[in-house]
């Protein structure tokens, strides 16, 4: 049943506007299917999510509770921090695998701040989320002004960050039991229910989908990834807004770590390789392309949240947990075939 | 003379377009027949049913005399048909005998015969005159050099009797080309038919027998070309005459104030003691052949390749350039020679592109963007400049080349740039497009904005241009007066401190 339902999202491009591999005259109306095709996608994995959410309201007998709901918010919120942070890195044509262990690095500094400094509550999460941000202007730094591929860079850092997490932490988790308050910036409920850290997701997606589509920085984010050269030519510093995407992303990586931290009230040094890979899956699962130039942060939210509604559900159906990561992997791999289907019918394009 | 090609009634139709209608084309052995038609006639459909990428919905091949079914490239191959893309389609990190023969390499059991390999290309180089050593890597080969490879590959399937070149000198210089014209001729004399697809009136006028003319997926009509006229052909491309030239710019633009001028350029690569000033309101013509140097002056002037030695004065007062941003301070804008690659973002819309270079008069508070800003100076452009496109949201890649071009355009005005360097800004672009795009230079500069024109194409420099600086091998080596200037004189220029080219 899932399987259908990928399949579906595999074939999402022929639902698109046929893009007629013609020499197309002056004018017509494709760019407006164009637009479309990109809304259309966004649809289609938001429709993959309701059918999941269906299919495990009837196949599972515990998945449509208020609590079960809330607990899929809640394993949410960190993967789709790290996504929202990274979706702007990827629009770029770059790539982050640093984002998992930097995260870590930061929960572990937010400890040190907090439990070794005796720093106040604010001052220690604005720590941490600094640190982020330094993490990710390094590699900025890195993949702009020394011209790094950004795979490499961020891989270097990767390996970095997960080191100095364990020198930092002497490899022992940090426990922020003394730390009043710390717990609840992630489990606490302003609103009833709803956990904050789920708060702070939908927080940070519409922020982040408003610099993306309103603002020069998202401007620059998609023209970049579009095309680098011909941005720097336009006459634009891609070198700067390069640094301050990739320190963007760092940003979200620290409250990543924060937020994570505050949910397992300690800061666990040995945790986040892979978190990486699985914020890049729902990024890739909500329709933005690897390639660069295209993609959205709802699309992004969405592919967060089909990941852990399929974990979840696959959880309750008592499927063995070594079968869901391969199951999250198949969806990876439909979602890129999608991506790379949607790309040839739109370079099949002849021309004179 | 035998017919090799015969083409009846092909259609061909994708969803919302008829490409082809019913398109007959006849080729002969021995014969060079331009094919020609604006974007959109459906001159690269028909080369793909030939060459077996598409398959047509109805109508005859017949090859020889016998009815032929293309039902794949391999296929086409096997029929004796070869096609020269216009993207080259060669490995930059192999040799040229291994691209020649990639797939059909000479070998024992599991092991490649190398020097069997080169003595063979040598052999085909050797035969078609093409003096190239079979072991440079492709990579290190010019564009020229790289086409010819494209046709020994080509022509190194012993079947080839029919060769099909889609605008084979779109990216070679003058001195290339004629290299290319006298392989062709070598390859007509030997029987060989070639469907021969360009834009370039001079060059058909050159190189072919025939003219086939299509037109919006239909067959126009075919002429020998002796019994054309340039202007005929042309109204068979576009359906209509077209307007005559306008009248000439006022004159004494030399007179006027010089708002931009380069000292003693000189870069690591290839640049020499460059030094030029423009005016208001001129067009300022760069010729010379490919290589010569003329980009090199562009990128380097707006600081995208660092020099070595020199200045930049714009309004008399002398500038550090040390990068494109820095360069539209100074109000300077490139509109590079590949659009596509460099100068736009194919898959955002019009408004985004034209805003590119402008986004500061956009900017909000806390960096927001006023799109609805941006959308109206598009549609403002969009009408000033006669771009055709549904709207300022429709996608780039969807407009045309001489479309897309002015879109360019429109972002350095956008910019208020008072300095415009066009590099090949007609390349690729139709015969009626084109004169689009000179007209609006020609307004431009009769707007009193300063145009330095970059082109590969003499007449269209000549036509244009007030002055002409004409460069060779990295230098000056002349500028000559817009009226006093002729073919010649610049082909003599533009070939000084150049040895006889080995190819």
């Amino acid at each position: 049943m899932t399987q259908s339902k990928a399949d579906e999202l595999a074939t999402s491009p022929t639902t698109e506007a046929p893009r007629a591999p013609v020499e197309a005259p002056a004018t017509g109306g494709r760019g407006r299917f164009a637009a479309l095709g990109q809304g259309l996608q966004q649809l289609l994995a938001f429709g993959t999510l309701i059918a999941l959410l269906i299919f495990f309201s009837i196949a599972g007998a515990n998945f449509l509770t208020v609590s079960n709901l809330s607990s899929i918010l809640l394993s949410t919120a960190v993967i789709g921090i790290l996504a929202v942070g990274t979706t702007f890195v990827i629009i770029t044509g770059g790539i982050d695998l640093s984002l998992g262990t930097a995260m870590t690095l930061c929960s572990v500094i937010t400890g040190l701040l907090l439990t070794k400094v005796g720093l106040p509550l604010s001052l220690g999460v604005l720590g941490g989320i600094a640190a982020g941000a330094l993490i990710g202007a390094i590699n900025g730094f890195n993949v702009a002004y020394l011209r790094l591929p950004p795979f490499i860079a961020t891989l270097a850092m990767m390996l970095v960050a997960q080191g100095l997490a364990l020198v930092l932490s002497g490899v022992k988790p940090i426990y922020f039991s003394k730390v009043e308050g710390f717990s609840s910036i992630s489990l606490g409920n302003i609103l009833p229910r709803i956990p904050n850290a789920v708060l702070i997701l939908f927080g940070l997606a519409i922020v982040g989908g408003v610099i993306l589509r309103k603002t020069i920085l998202g401007r620059m984010t998609y023209a970049i990834g579009s095309n680098e050269e011909a941005t720097r030519l336009s006459g634009i510093n891609t070198r700067r807004w390069v640094l301050a995407i990739y320190t963007l992303a760092g940003v979200a990586t620290g409250i990543a770590g924060v937020v994570l931290a505050s949910r397992l009230n300690s800061a666990q040094p040995q945790l986040g390789v892979g978190y990486e890979l699985q914020a890049i899956a729902a990024v890739i699962i909500g329709g933005t392309s690897l390639l660069g130039g295209r993609g959205s942060i709802l699309g992004t939210l969405i592919g967060a949240l089909i990941m852990s509604v399929l974990i979840n559900g696959l959880r309750i159906m008592a499927i063995q947990p070594e079968w869901q990561t391969v199951v999250v992997g198949l969806v990876v791999l439909v979602a890129v075939f999608a991506d790379n289907l949607r790309k040839r019918r739109a370079e099949g394009g002849g021309r004179v | 003379m035998t017919q090799v090609l015969k083409v009846e009634g092909i259609s061909k139709g994708f969803p919302g377009v008829q490409a082809l209608d019913d398109v007959h084309l006849e080729l002969d052995r021995g014969e060079v027949l331009a094919l020609v038609g604006e974007n959109g006639a459906g001159k690269s459909t028909l080369m793909k049913i030939l060459s077996g990428i598409y398959r047509m919905d109805s109508g005859r091949i017949l090859i020889d005399g016998d009815e032929v079914d293309i039902a794949g490239p391999k296929a086409a191959q096997d029929l004796g048909i070869s096609i020269i893309h216009q993207e080259m389609n060669l490995m930059p990190h192999l040799t040229v005998a291994q691209n020649i023969y990639i797939g059909r390499e000479p070998r024992t059991g599991p092991w490649l015969q190398e020097a069997k390999l080169n003595r063979r290309t040598r052999e085909l180089l050797d035969d078609l005159g093409i003096h190239l050593s079979p072991k440079r890597l492709v990579g290190e080969l010019t564009v020229a050099q790289q086409q010819m490879v494209e046709i020994a590959k080509a022509l190194s399937f012993e079947r080839t009797k029919i060769l099909i070149m889609d605008e084979p000198t779109s990216a070679i210089s003058l001195s290339e080309t004629e290299v290319l014209f006298r392989l062709i001729r070598s390859l007509r004399d030997r029987g060989v038919g070639i469907v021969y697809i360009s834009h370039r009136m001079e060059e058909l006028r050159q190189i072919a027998d025939r003219v086939t003319v299509l037109r919006d997926g239909q067959y126009v009509g075919t002429r020998p070309m002796e019994e054309v006229e340039d202007g005929d052909i042309i109204a068979m491309m576009v359906g209509r005459e077209l307007s005559a030239k306008w009248e000439a710019r006022l004159e004494g633009t030399a007179e006027r104030e010089v708002v931009f001028a380069v000292r003693g350029l000189s870069t690591k690569a290839l640049l020499q003691d460059v030094s030029f000033e423009l005016h208001r309101g001129e067009i300022l013509g760069f010729a010379g052949l490919i290589g010569a140097g003329r980009t090199e002056t562009a990128r380097a002037i707006i600081g995208a390749d660092p020099m070595s030695a020199g200045a930049v004065v714009v309004n008399g007062r002398e500038v550090r350039i040390t990068g494109p941003d820095v360069a539209v301070k100074h109000g300077i804008g490139y509109l590079p020679e590949d659009r596509k690659r460099h100068g736009l973002m194919l898959e955002q819309d019009v408004a985004f592109n034209v805003a590119m270079a402008s986004l500061r008069d956009s900017r909000g508070p806390l960096g927001v963007l006023r799109q609805g800003r941006t959308r109206k100076v598009a549609d403002r452009f969009i009408q000033s400049l006669r771009i055709k496109t549904p709207s300022s949201r429709s996608t780039v890649k969807n407009l045309s080349g001489g479309n897309q071009q002015k879109v360019v355009i429109a972002k350095w005005l956008a910019r208020n740039c008072d300095v415009l360097i066009f590099d090949e800004p007609t390349r690729g672009i139709d015969v009626g497009a084109k004169e689009e795009i000179y007209k609006l230079l020609h307004e431009l500069a009769t707007q009193g904005k300063a145009i330095i024109m970059i082109s590969s194409e003499l007449p269209e420099v000549l036509r244009l241009s007030d002055r002409i600086v004409v460069m060779s091998e990295g230098r000056v080596t002349g500028t000559l007066n817009g009226d006093g200037a002729d073919q010649e004189t610049i082909m003599k220029l533009a070939t000084q401190n150049i040895e006889v080219e080995a190819a």
